[in-house]
């Protein structure tokens, strides 16, 4: 107790840094994991599909599927006429038999990356993906340094 | 390092300027890669403009270098670009084959009587069938297909003279060698 006396600012202080780290890596697990969820429920296979189930399906493909004549609307939302028929194209397919992922991965297919609003894991997209998390990283350190000046 | 401190910010705009400038140098956004580049054209059955019970398959292609170009009567683009057509057909260089884009056959036939008609088929694809399949994002886009019923070259809007001149004719002239 008499050795290394610990002052009462500096248990504040870690406190206060623990709380911060609790608080930065609950917010970076949610965005880690916010995909996945989202891909997990559209991956159910199909035997035999009722028409509720295909047009919610195709809700959910064609929300990630961007008009690729109006550039930042999905088919789902837009009036362009190309991207009536890619409706129909995506609710056929799911009533054939296919998954949500056979479906974009033919869409990806035929129009590339492009027509993918989420922009795709990949070599080319690293740097995007990751400059958030390494924002977060940065700004978590400049705070440890900054919380160390203080003490 | 702290007489460089204050500099930081100007710094990192003067990289975040420089990383906006190449990357709208690098691409025209409305270019889109087509993915199709020497995959076999994709197979489809579809009627002609003229014949309801006709059937065409992707069969048809094999055997002789095509062009197959998208187009609609509602297309004004398209207008611009038929002339250019017209000429290329007269030069019998190649088989043209029009894909008449959600269109429907009594305004496609009006306006291939009114502007001429280059085609030596015309394959009728109101619902999107082939377009999507062909990554189509708009009229007018050609493809050039080789023997084996390959694409060789997509070209996204007007094929105008130069186009013709400059880079289908060259590559069509390298297809007819390369067999």
């Amino acid at each position: 107790m008499d050795g290394n006396a610990v002052t009462p600012d500096k248990i504040i202080g870690e406190r206060y840094m623990i709380r911060h780290l609790l608080i930065s890596s609950i917010f970076a697990i949610t965005l880690v994991s916010a995909p996945t969820l989202l891909a997990q429920t559209s991956a159910e296979s199909s035997v035999s599909i009722s028409e509720a189930e295909i047009e919610s399906r195709a809700k959910d493909v064609g929300r990630a599927l961007r008009c690729v004549v109006c550039q930042n609307q999905s088919i789902e939302e837009s009036d362009a006429s190309l991207a009536e028929d890619m409706r129909i194209l995506v609710r056929a397919r799911i009533r054939e038999g296919d998954s949500n992922e056979a479906v974009m991965d033919y869409m990806q297919s035929r129009y590339g990356d492009f027509v993918l609003l989420e922009p795709p894991v990949q070599k080319n997209t690293y740097i995007l993906w990751a400059f958030p998390f390494l924002l977060l990283v940065m700004g978590f350190l400049w705070f440890v340094r900054a919380a160390r000046k203080q003490t | 390092m702290n007489s460089l401190k204050p500099y930081i910010p100007l710094i990192a705009f003067v990289i975040l300027v420089i990383g906006f400038a190449v990357g709208l140098k690098q691409g025209d956004l409305r270019k889109l890669e087509s993915t199709l580049i020497d995959q076999p054209f994709p197979d489809f059955s579809l009627t002609t403009l003229d014949d309801l019970g006709s059937n065409i398959t992707e069969a048809e292609l094999k055997g002789s270098i095509s062009l197959i170009n998208i187009f609609g009567s509602w297309c004004v683009a398209c207008v611009q670009e038929h002339p250019n057509l017209m000429q290329i057909a007269q030069t019998n260089r190649i088989r043209l084959i029009g894909v008449n884009w959600r269109d429907s056959r009594v305004k496609g036939r009006a306006w291939l009587d009114r502007y001429g008609d280059p085609y030596s088929l015309i394959l009728f694809d109101d619902s999107s069938q082939l377009a999507i399949d062909l990554g189509v994002t708009g009229a007018p886009e050609t493809f050039l297909v080789d023997h084996e019923g390959r694409i060789r070259y997509k070209h996204v809007g007007i094929v105008t003279r130069d186009v013709w001149m400059e880079t289908l004719l060259p590559l069509i002239k390298s297809l007819e060698s390369g067999t």
